[in-house]
């Protein structure tokens, strides 16, 4: 009890991306609708004990479909920022060690993407490769790995010039070693903070990108296609866009919270 | 002053280049024929080669590239597919419009943030704290995608207050400008307050207030100005997520900016017109930076001697 009024983000963070992860995992046994099934006769149909959030124009089980869309959301947001992160850091660390021009020309690359403003490059991507989720997913790790090679540089450098790092170089620790048993466990509290509100960043991306078409497409049940599809029926059926929305909001909530309270956990702000 | 803006000026030429020449790769050298796909896969090959000449793309690439940075220099970004006119001018009509929509979240984040902000900040860990900040960390999290159509079932389809889409006087304005301003005013309400604690930590204001001011008199003549000067640059940084949300929000609320004329011209595979509102959308970020950078020195004298 005392941890959670100590640090109540962390523990209410932990607890929505806890129930949004059982959701993606056990959702499939525990909601039995099909996501997919249509049922014509069920049309904009509100919530009722068969279909606890109702069905859509198409008659398809709402929850079923919030739930299937947990998993694609949380899949490919996760997977989407380990990415992102692996190739952040990897050009991040290059750029800091090896210095000099390299340094220099990787930080103008950043310095171009990162004149993309928001999702913009996403967009531009996604538009030219065409909708899909593997599309999806290759465009938002272009936009994404910039922010881990900034971070991964800057705290290299200041880990460089620690006590400790310098003891281990005169004592004639190799690169290899260096890097793997110095620098790199250092940097594990930074980045994790940064890819947790990545994951919630993530999210928001994807549900947008869907919403405008240029990710999953339908029947893919996804959050974003979800809120697109049901904003033709905002006055009949306005359970078609809440639900989604919440989904989306609560999570990106949750990844947020669980952020600022690792932050505060590892002492940043 | 002078030195400095024109050293920021002459700073902006290459970033602008980076930024014209990754657009044009995408559009160029992502695989997939864009020719192929706007007349779609069973196009007689005589069609095929006729529009690739047209749009100049059976011209060699460093060819392309070239007309494209020279058309770019004179203003001229092609021809749209789908309008039949030139894509600067398409971009030219409908810029007002994001810039207003932009503006206008801007003003009612600020609007929102300053008061949320300077009352968590001053007295932080209070009710009114916990308050703001409860605010704030939704206000981050709700989606454009479901603030948007949320306001509009409220205030357009049962209050019947406000219309529900479409650009025309100020009423059609608001509702926008709440979906677009919202998780900007979280963001800087957070940052002022945590730039206001520490403000109030610092020597000058013990000075203020040993000399007999009240805390509010020491805050609003000593404290406000230096605690904003954290919240311009975020300002800046927020440019970007400000500018992109208004394009989603144009397409929430049928707002004929450049936004939805780029979400239409990737609907119509019109590749001319993508490019030139991508560029819009980059270029005008990047002025935006300079713009910030430039109010952050006239705030803080001791940026232009760096």
């Amino acid at each position: 009890m005392k941890a959670i009024a100590r640090n109540p983000s962390l523990a209410l963070g932990g607890l929505i991306v806890a129930i949004l992860a059982l959701a993606a995992i056990t959702g499939p046994m525990s909601v039995r609708a099909d996501p997919l099934a249509i049922d014509l006769a069920r049309s904009l149909a509100g919530p009722s004990r068969a279909h606890p959030l109702g069905c859509d124009a198409l008659g398809r089980d709402v929850l079923a479909r919030i739930v299937w869309g947990a998993r694609l959301s949380l899949g490919l947001s996760t997977g989407v920022v380990l990415l992102s992160m692996a190739v952040g850091t990897a050009v991040g660390a290059t750029a800091a060690l090896a210095g000099g021009r390299v340094d220099n020309l990787v930080m103008r690359a950043v310095d171009v993407v990162l004149a993309f403003p928001g999702i913009l490059l996403a967009i531009a991507l996604a538009a030219i490769l065409g909708p899909g989720l593997i599309d999806l997913a290759i465009a938002l790790c272009a936009m994404g790995w910039t922010g881990y090679a900034r971070l991964v540089r800057g705290e290299v450098l200041t880990l460089r010039e620690r006590e400790y790092v310098h003891a281990a170089d005169a004592l004639g620790a190799r690169p290899a070693r260096l890097i793997f048993r110095h620098l790199l466990p250092g940097l594990a509290g930074p980045v994790a903070v940064q890819a947790t509100f990545g994951v919630g960043g993530i999210i928001g991306a994807e549900a947008a990108l869907s919403f405008l078409g240029l990710g999953a497409l339908p029947p893919t049940p996804s959050w974003g296609n979800m809120l697109d599809a049901g904003r033709a029926f905002l006055l009949v059926a306005p359970h078609l866009t809440t639900a989604p929305g919440i989904a989306i909001g609560a999570s990106i909530l949750g990844f947020n919270l669980l952020g600022d309270g690792l932050a505060q956990r590892f002492g940043r702000q | 002053m002078t030195r400095y803006v024109l050293r920021r000026l002459a700073a902006l030429v290459p970033v602008a280049l980076g930024v014209a020449t990754l657009t044009f790769a995408i559009v160029h050298l992502v695989p997939g024929d864009p020719v192929v796909a706007m007349l779609g896969e069973t196009a007689a090959p005589a069609d095929i080669a006729g529009m690739r000449h047209r749009l100049g793309l059976d011209l060699p690439l460093w060819e392309q590239y070239g007309v494209f940075i020279r058309g770019l220099a004179e203003g001229d970004l092609g021809e749209s597919i789908s309008y039949r006119k030139p894509v600067a001018s398409l971009i030219a009509e409908r810029f007002p419009a994001t810039l207003e929509l932009a503006a206008a979240g801007l003003l009612v984040g600020i609007a929102i943030a300053f008061p949320l902000g300077i009352v968590a900040g001053a007295k932080p860990g209070g009710a009114a704290d916990l308050g703001a900040m409860g605010f704030a960390i939704v206000g981050i999290s709700v989606p454009h995608i479901y603030l948007g159509p949320l306001l509009m079932i409220v205030f357009s389809l049962h209050l019947r207050l406000l219309p529900l889409t479409g650009r025309g006087g100020l009423s059609h304005l608001v509702l926008p400008a709440i979906t677009l301003g919202t998780a900007l005013a979280a963001i800087i309400a957070r940052m002022l307050r945590q730039s206001l604690i520490q403000v109030r930590q610092s020597d000058y204001m013990r000075t203020a207030r040993s000399k007999g001011l009240t805390e509010t008199q020491a805050l609003v003549r000593h404290g406000l100005r230096n605690a904003l000067t954290p919240v311009i640059t975020l300002l800046g940084l927020q440019a970007g997520a400000l500018l992109t949300g208004a394009l989603i929000t144009e397409v929430i609320f049928s707002w004929p900016g450049v936004g939805r004329l780029l979400i239409g011209a990737i609907g119509a595979r019109d590749y001319p017109l993508v490019e030139g509102c991508v560029l819009a959308f980059a270029l005008t970020y990047v002025v935006v930076n300079m713009a910030t950078d430039l109010a952050y020195a006239m705030v803080d004298p001791r940026v232009r001697l760096q």
